[in-house]
């Protein structure tokens, strides 16, 4: 079968053969980058379509369904406009701080994308400490939020940011201890480890109920992590119009936007390939034939259909619960999730340790 | 708490909440004063939206000021014309028809229906929840249709003109309303599913925005917001009009007096709005719907007034009449009025999240706080 892997290796091994190394590594960079590129924004134009057919099946509309084939063109038409429109900066606003604001943002968004297995063998970097790498690049955002949110001269905005950066340091911790939960069951942090470790069986099944608690606990940070509602404080609408971003416009305004949709693609990939086996089909103990069926599904396509089935959910979310105030959402993370993802972690260890995990 | 007042202290922020602003439902505009997060102070501004209704009715004939009295409170229309149809009968001595009272009584609880839906879904909307909204709508546009096979609009009705009612009812009328009925009945428990019982939902109304029955009462609070905190205002109880004391239905009462009781309040009421249509639906007496008066109308000199029962609270209408065809002097007494004021008494101390759901509770229509 011919996989992306054999084509990325074929071209890998003419590219050394025609270049000398230098030039070859650097036209990788280039290749891989705008792969990486034109894969973001494809994402984004997806995750924004998707959302608003989600929302619209939910709210008894029918969505976007003029442009293109069933309104698949709608969001592509967005962009167009988007990028036509005038980039307005603020008088009084720090020009420098708010041009990059988004930029950061997005870029902390793109440098996520590297570790995530895509599928079988199909990795743009396979680093050995991809965990700890995911945990330590996602904590740049938060930066380009308060960045946006205090040079816009906006008290809005500067609320927002305010908000947002409570929100994400905090929720960060539950989420960094859900996913170590998973590391210390492996013993490794190397995202190829962790999703070979899941061979036989995914974590979910494999790690009793404390990694189902871990699981919960992490979509439950993710989604504060990323700003969505129930947790959308730093945009709150109803509130601050539209929080950090309220002086955004064009396409300043679609970075931000595009990195949110990214990064909630990110979060859910990340947490597929901890928790829901990454690329690996879904095995049952010693059914030998089910087994087999499930092997002939590409490995990108259980990676997607894992990824997005998170998607779904994270959506589901935001369509169907309240909003909650910031003391209430600080509360939830420091008085519950904390010390029960600390407890989690021992429990978890304790299972490492007695090897009582499958 | 007058000297507070225009006063800020260093380090205060100052917010202008509006006048264009997704949460205040209108042209409102909120000047708050933040510690933090924290509400300090709340002022509101009004007359973003002031369009001089009662100087303009002074020129209007009895039968032309009514039309203008729909475009205040816009989901109540049918209730403000209702009191203003009453002022006049009232001046006239006219007795209206006893079809013409139980339509206007179905068409006022109905209008009440579709006023409380808009207010669940906006509530919803204030606290982040943005699905119930088009679900309220969708039992909404039932009554739009009912509304506009017999009135000819939906939004501003006219219905209700002085001696009874503009039109007879569609002979749909029945059959529809009897459908939205069963059907609405069945969507409660979705309601309460998605919205009510939702921990987050109760987590952000409950003990939040709190007032006592004694200053509901010295702020003039009306309606659902005077009875969450256990002040019985209902004039259909109090003053019964056109034959609601002959009806079998109670107050809804509740005595937190927080967003949550105010919110308990309101669900009530359409229940009893909906029990109220349910006793008058097959019980619309044959005859006329509206009572023989002159082309021209013509108030005795004196004094008239009159109040109904509206989706926000007590409506009142006060006539001055120096015996010519058009009023002399001419006061709305608007319950969102009253309402708005309490609102930097409740918000105080509380989150710039609580004030949003706070303004949600009371359920402001601007155009009728600013006519």
């Amino acid at each position: 079968m011919l996989s992306i892997a054999e084509i990325a290796n074929s071209l890998q091994q003419w590219l050394m053969a025609t270049f000398s190394p230098g030039w070859a590594t650097l036209i990788e960079f280039v290749l891989v980058g705008t792969l990486v590129l034109s894969f973001f924004a494809f994402l984004g134009l997806v995750l924004v379509f998707m959302e608003r057919k989600v929302s619209a099946y939910m709210q008894l509309r029918v969505g976007p369904n003029r442009v293109g084939f069933r309104g698949t063109a709608q969001t592509l038409a967005d962009t167009i406009k988007l990028v036509v429109k005038e980039g307005l900066t603020p008088d009084g606003a720090d020009k420098f701080l708010f041009n990059f604001a988004p930029f950061l943002v997005l870029i902390t968004s793109m440098l996520l994308m590297a570790p995530i297995a895509f599928a079988k063998d199909f990795q743009i970097w396979d680093i050995n400490i991809g965990v700890l790498y995911i945990s330590a690049v996602s904590s740049i955002s938060v930066i380009g939020v308060l960045m946006a949110g205090w040079s816009s001269n906006n008290k809005y905005s500067l609320l927002g940011a305010m908000r947002s950066g409570a929100q994400i340091v905090s929720y960060e911790l539950s989420a960094g201890l859900a996913i170590m939960s998973v590391v210390i069951l492996v013993g490794s942090l190397s995202l190829n480890d962790i999703i070979a470790s899941q061979q036989n069986g995914w974590w979910i099944f494999k790690g009793h109920i404390p990694v189902i608690i871990s699981f919960v606990i992490y979509i439950i940070a993710v989604t504060a992590e990323t700003n969505r509602a129930p947790f959308d404080l730093a945009e709150a609408e109803s509130e601050l119009t539209a929080g950090f971003h309220t002086e955004y416009s064009g396409m300043k305004f679609a970075l931000f936007f595009l990195a949110e949709y990214v990064n909630i693609f990110i979060v859910c990939a990340i947490g597929a390939t901890l928790f829901l086996g990454g690329w690996m089909p879904l095995h049952i103990g010693s059914w030998e034939g089910f087994n087999h069926i499930m092997d002939f599904i590409p490995s990108s396509v259980w990676f997607m259909g894992k990824t997005f089935f998170l998607i779904f959910v994270i959506m589901w979310f935001r369509w169907t619960f309240p909003r909650l105030r910031i003391d209430q959402l600080l509360n939830l993370e420091w008085k519950y999730l904390l010390p029960i993802s600390l407890f989690n972690l021992l429990l978890v260890t304790f299972i490492a340790l007695m090897g009582w995990h499958f | 708490m007058l000297e507070e007042i225009g006063t800020t202290e260093q380090g205060d922020l100052v917010i202008n909440v509006g006048p264009q602003h997704p949460s205040t439902h209108g042209v409102l505009h909120l000047v708050i004063t933040l510690n933090g997060e924290t509400i300090k102070k709340v002022e509101p501004h009004l007359g973003y939206i002031h369009r001089s209704i009662e100087k303009m009715c002074e020129s209007l004939t009895y039968r032309q000021f009514i039309y203008s009295t729909s475009r205040m409170d816009y989901l109540s229309a049918h209730m403000n014309n209702h009191a203003c149809a009453m002022a006049v009968e009232q001046g006239l001595g006219l007795e209206i028809p006893a079809r013409a009272r139980v339509i206007r009584i179905l068409m006022s609880e109905l209008t009440r229906l579709a006023s409380h839906q808009l207010w669940w879904g906006a509530m919803a909307m204030d606290v982040g929840a943005i699905t119930p909204f088009f679900h309220a709508f969708r039992e909404r546009e039932m009554i739009n249709d009912i509304m506009e096979e017999t009135c000819g609009a939906r939004l501003t009705m006219n219905y209700m003109v002085p001696g009874g009612v503009m039109f007879d009812l569609h002979p749909n009328f029945q059959v529809k309303t009897k459908d939205f009925v069963r059907f609405f009945r069945s969507k409660f428990d979705e309601y309460d599913e998605l919205v009510t019982n939702n921990i987050i939902f109760q987590e952000r109304m409950k003990n939040v925005g709190r007032i006592s029955a004694e200053d509901a009462v010295s702020f003039g609070c009306s309606g659902p917001v005077a009875r969450a905190s256990g002040v019985s205002s209902d004039i259909r109880k109090l003053a019964p009009y056109e034959g609601y004391d002959q009806l079998n239905f109670t107050e809804a009462l509740e005595t937190a007096g927080d967003n949550y009781a105010r919110y308990l309040v309101r669900m009530q009421e359409m229940r009893t709005s909906l029990s109220i249509i349910d006793q008058l639906i097959d019980n619309i007496p044959e005859g006329d719907f509206q009572a023989k008066t002159k082309a021209v109308l013509k108030l005795p000199k004196g004094e008239y007034y009159s109040r109904v029962e509206t989706a926000r609270g007590d409506f009142g209408v006060y006539i001055v009449s120096e015996g010519g065809t058009t009023p002399y002097r001419i006061k709305f007494r608007s319950p969102g009025f009253s309402n708005l004021s309490a609102l930097d008494h409740i918000a105080r101390g509380c989150k710039i999240g609580d004030l949003v759901a706070i303004m949600g509770s009371l359920d402001l229509v601007i155009p009728d706080i600013d006519r």
